[in-house]
């Protein structure tokens, strides 16, 4: 019996606690950066999906090169070598773009919606130049060692009859996070140019009163941004696959997971994104398994125990913006909205 | 010792003139205060003097160099600081941010004017941790004007320090005002509250549309009858 | 006057264009463009009457498009009887079984008082309304989808002429929009893009996963047509009539060639017929919408609009009830999306949820509305075709341009190949620099919105 409850909970960490925390992470990262862009330059960046694209290309197409040369990094993938390039690649496609694009409508104090349209006009650019340079179709550039735990190794360990098993990018994606996600914080926290990207996006005229330079905070964190960019990108690109279409699916969870956590708030953009990717996950499970080792084998359940099929986890990212938009439309945490 | 002279000033918004050879002068280390009805251009000539709105004609000289040209910004770098009369703090920041932030500019160390400020604004010290948005109205503004300290003025301008906040805070505000003033530093302010502004006056300016009406200490003005009918309701 | 010679001369050149690509290609290339450029321009009105009437941005095309084309299947297909009697009534119930638990939410929701309790007894509704839903839901559509799968496997439709659906194209798109205005009007401008961006992404994952209802990717095609088809005109002596005396004077003299280059050009002209049909109809249904959309711009109803777009605090100011305004405006713009979906579905002649991709379905259109002339009606349809046009004709240029290029380099060099290869992806970027170019150097488009006072 006790068997049962630990099996149990085998299956919960090894389909929706580690896959969450994995998905969660990458959410987390692409909603930092939509909620910077959001709190400094003031407007929703349609994007940022395809920027992670562009990030995540570089990468792979330094990646190929390494491999090409014989280089790699032991268990770990290429692809961290290479990440550099990407992170480079997508700062320098931000900043161009702040120059040729949205520089403009800074001046002119444009509304927010033209810059959105004008986030259109750069997205099909990126777009276009992701498939231009590496194409539509589906690449996979994960190499080292594919587990940190095997299922079958965590089964002969603990003699359960369920194993847990960890991918190495599951792990990386998770850390990898958690040290960029700390770099921030401390940066916005700690530093004086941090602080002064606080007080530029809460109080831009005060800021400007206060001798703030407006040009340096937009670069500041255009190179934040890009770098937020990259990572995701390339962490969600070795955990799932690189396909250029997928990164501008993933715009409707990260806006949502921005705007459940309170957009324009930091912390909330992480909550957000692990509340987005823990209940996309928790909805689309189906826990029959988990319910046959929980229930008397008289109430064992037929079907698949489900709520909703895979094919819907838009709709829980988009149920719970609407919740959000209805009763609070300033997210969990309060952020600078209406 | 005048240390902010700004002459005859012209300014307006689009063909709407609102100053017509407006004056103010402030002495180092003196309250000048601008006082008038609504619409008399108190605040825009604030503005002018900050150089937020250009002037079509007149003179701002600061320590006896011309100012007039510069940007608001650079005229912080001169020893200007604003208070704006609302939005004057950075609500997501903490008081010590909020101070921080203030010094931006300063490319030395800031410590010492913090503790300065404190020890002027004790209320802030307890609260330093808190963020600024959850204080009280008064409290905010001490965050306020603590901001503009921090780049040491030499010229503390403020916007209606008491608009919206109780008579009570409003007296505490005041002192807090006279204590400024009392370091050396030059405070001009535009009030509704005339008469209590002008009780701490070392000069006060009566504005009435955009020209200077009558101009002295505060105190002359509050014995003047005229100054008392029109201006402070009898 | 010079805005209306503008007009007519922008007109008369995408004109000569289209000429020019059936004098230079082919007249059926020609045509097909101009129809897909008629249905784009009634897509671009209606997103033009979001956006240019109340600046609205709307950017779930895609989906009130899908819903459009929904409508044309549910209409025209004839229904599916076996397929009625397997899981109909399983359907039909857990239909109920939504809307009462919905019913049962509402009532909840309106005699409680607001408190944490309350909130978490609607989540526990949902959870166990979606349980119960799904008991009755989900055998009922393995029942229809097991009904000849290959053939059918759905419900069908009502097998009604096909010309209804572009009605009720519109009226589903209309109920998408209202539901998803009520929910994100009023809030921030961004906050009504990215709600429309889901609602859209929602909507073709719902068609591509409800196999009982459309088939989801498995496509509907053969879709009934509303106008003739090509072998019914070859096989009727008045078409034969009508191409011997149109194009009669410059066939051959010979009897027996005569014979058989008539009936070449009766089998090309019937192609043509079929497509100028469409054409025909199209652009009645485009006048139609954009006298309606005029006659509105110019009635108080419009100013109004423009009012609130301009100033919406002085409207709301002035008593107007901007969400209210928004919310109409709002539902009657995707309506028109709706028909225009419903149009391209019997255009298409089938039904393919695979292929709705928001670049093509909802900014694309946007690049049209932008580059035409947001306020502007005429300018939207001109950007439809201007745009379309291009979308199509950038494919051979880009070919063209990526083969000029190149043609400095070894016919089997690597960059070489990929860049031919890629030729065809050049165009999104030729869309993003177009997009950007009008909305930087040209911010009211090529026709701009003509202000009157």
């Amino acid at each position: 019996m006790s068997n049962d409850i630990l099996n149990a909970l085998v299956i919960i960490s090894n389909y929706i606690l580690v896959p969450g925390l994995a998905y969660g992470s990458q959410l987390a990262l692409g909603a930092l950066g939509i909620t910077l862009v959001y709190a400094v330059l003031r407007f929703s960046n349609f994007a940022h999906g395809d920027s992670m694209a562009f990030g995540a290309m570089f990468t792979i197409l330094g990646t190929t090169w390494l491999q090409s040369k014989g280089i790699s990094l032991g268990p770990l993938p290429t692809a961290l070598l290479a990440l550099p390039l990407g992170i480079i690649a997508a700062i320098l496609l931000c900043l161009i773009m702040d120059k040729l694009v949205y520089q403009h409508y800074r001046q002119q104090k444009s509304t927010p919606v033209m810059f959105v349209i004008a986030s259109v006009g750069v997205m099909f650019i990126t777009n276009g130049l992701v498939r231009f340079i590496i194409g539509p179709g589906d690449r996979a550039f994960s190499d080292g060692q594919r587990f940190i735990i095997k299922a079958r190794e965590f089964k002969r360990m603990y003699g359960l009859s369920e194993g847990l098993s960890i991918k190495m990018t599951q792990g990386l994606t998770f850390v990898i996070a958690i040290i960029a996600m700390a770099l921030l914080f401390w940066f916005l926290q700690r530093t004086k140019t941090g602080k002064s990207m606080r007080a530029y996006s809460d109080n831009e005229d005060l800021a400007l009163l206060s001798g703030i330079n407006p040009q340096r905070v937009v670069f500041i964190t255009w190179v934040i941004v890009g770098t937020l960019i990259a990572i995701a990108g390339v962490l969600y690109g070795l955990d799932k696959s690189f396909k250029p279409f997928t990164y501008f699916q993933l715009l409707l969870p990260m806006f949502a997971a921005a705007i459940v956590g309170g957009i324009g708030n930091p912390v909330g953009a992480v909550l957000g994104g692990f509340i987005i990717a823990f209940s996309e996950i928790a909805v689309t499970y189906a826990y029959r398994k988990f319910l046959i080792y929980l229930l008397p084998e008289q109430y064992e359940p037929d079907g698949l125990m489900q709520l909703l099929s895979t094919d819907y986890k838009f709709a829980v990212s988009f149920m719970i913006l609407v919740a959000v938009l209805i009763w609070r439309p300033t997210g969990l945490l309060r952020g600078k909205s209406i | 010792m005048t240390l902010l002279k700004a002459e005859a000033m012209i300014a307006g918004y689009g063909k709407t003139r609102i100053l017509n050879e407006c004056s103010i002068a402030v002495d180092r280390g003196e309250i000048a205060v601008i006082v008038g009805p609504n619409g008399a251009g108190k605040s825009t000539a604030m503005k002018a003097i900050f150089g937020m709105l250009p002037l079509e004609s007149g003179s701002i000289s600061l320590d006896d160099k011309n100012i007039e040209k510069l940007s608001p910004q650079d005229r912080v770098a001169q020893g200007m600081a604003f208070v704006p009369q609302t939005s004057n703090v950075f609500v997501s920041l903490s008081v010590e941010e909020n101070l921080e932030m203030g010094g931006f500019i300063r490319e030395d160390d800031i410590n010492n004017t913090r503790d300065q400020i404190y020890s002027l604004f004790p209320i802030l010290y307890e609260k330093r941790k808190q963020a600024a948005g959850e204080l009280s109205g008064g409290q905010r503004q001490q965050v306020a004007v603590g901001r503009a300290l921090m780049t040491e003025p030499t010229l503390l301008m403020l916007d209606e320090p008491t608009a919206g906040v109780s008579p009570l805070v409003m007296d505490e505000l005041f002192d807090r005002i006279i204590e400024v003033r009392n370091t050396g530093i030059a405070v001009l302010m535009v009030e509704q509250n005339a008469k209590q502004a002008l009780e701490i006056a070392d000069t006060g300016y009566v504005l009435v549309s955009g020209e200077n009406r009558f101009t002295d200490t505060g105190e002359a003005l509050l014995a003047d009858t005229e100054v008392r009918k029109t201006f402070l309701g009898g | 006057m010079g805005a209306n010679l503008k007009t007519v001369l922008t007109f008369a050149i995408m004109a000569a264009m289209l000429a020019a690509v059936g004098v230079l290609q082919s007249w059926s290339l020609a045509l097909a463009i101009t129809n897909m450029c008629l249905v784009s321009a009634v897509m671009a009105l209606g997103v033009n009457i979001q956006w240019g009437y109340a600046g609205l941005f709307n950017v779930g095309i895609m989906g009130f498009t899908a819903l459009g084309g929904v409508a044309a299947v549910l209409v025209s297909v004839s229904p599916v009887a076996g397929a009625w009697q397997a899981g109909g009534v399983g359907i039909l119930f857990s239909l109920v079984l939504a809307l009462a638990t919905i019913a049962a939410m509402v009532f909840v929701h309106n005699k409680l008082p607001k408190s944490r309790g309350r909130s978490w007894l609607l989540f526990l509704m949902i959870i166990v309304g979606l349980i119960i839903i799904r008991w009755q839901y989900a055998p009922s559509v393995l029942a229809i989808e097991k009904f000849q799968p290959a053939q059918t496997g759905f419900l069908g439709g009502l097998g009604l002429p096909i010309m209804f659906s572009w009605f009720v194209g519109g009226v589903f798109a209309a109920g998408a929009a209202w539901l998803i205005g009520k929910i994100a009007l009023g809030l921030r401008s961004d906050y009504l893009a990215i709600a429309t961006l889901g609602i859209s992404e929602i909507i073709i994952a719902v068609i591509k996963n409800e196999d009982w209802l459309t088939r989801g990717v498995k496509n509907v095609s053969g879709l009934p047509r509303p106008v003739p088809y090509e072998v019914d005109l070859q096989s009727s002596p008045w078409f034969h009539d009508l191409v011997e005396k149109l194009g009669g004077s410059s066939l051959p003299s010979d009897a027996l060639a005569r014979q058989s280059a008539l009936q070449q050009m009766v089998i090309e002209s019937s192609s043509l017929f079929v497509k100028l049909c469409y054409t025909g109809l199209f652009v009645v249904v485009l006048c139609l919408l954009l006298w309606l959309a005029h006659r509105a711009q110019k009635a108080p109803w419009g100013r109004m609009m423009r009012g609130i777009r301009d100033n919406e605090d002085a409207a709301n100011a002035m008593g107007k009830n901007v969400t209210k305004r928004h919310l109409q405006v709002f539902v009657l713009g995707s309506a028109v999306v709706g028909i225009a979906g419903a149009m391209m579905t019997t255009l298409d002649g089938q039904f393919t949820p695979g292929s709705y991709q928001p670049l093509r379905y909802t900014f694309l259109v946007w690049v049209m509305v932008i580059v035409g002339g947001s306020g502007n009606n005429l300018g939207s349809v001109l950007g439809a075709f201007i745009i379309w046009f291009f979308w199509v004709e950038a494919e051979p240029l880009g070919q063209w341009f990526i083969g000029f290029v190149t043609s400095g380099m070894a016919a089997d060099n690597a960059l070489r190949l990929h860049l031919i290869d890629s030729a065809a992806h050049m165009r999104l970027i030729f869309m993003g620099v177009i997009l950007l170019s009008v909305l930087r150097f040209s911010p009211h488009g090529l026709l701009p919105e003509q202000i009157r006072r």
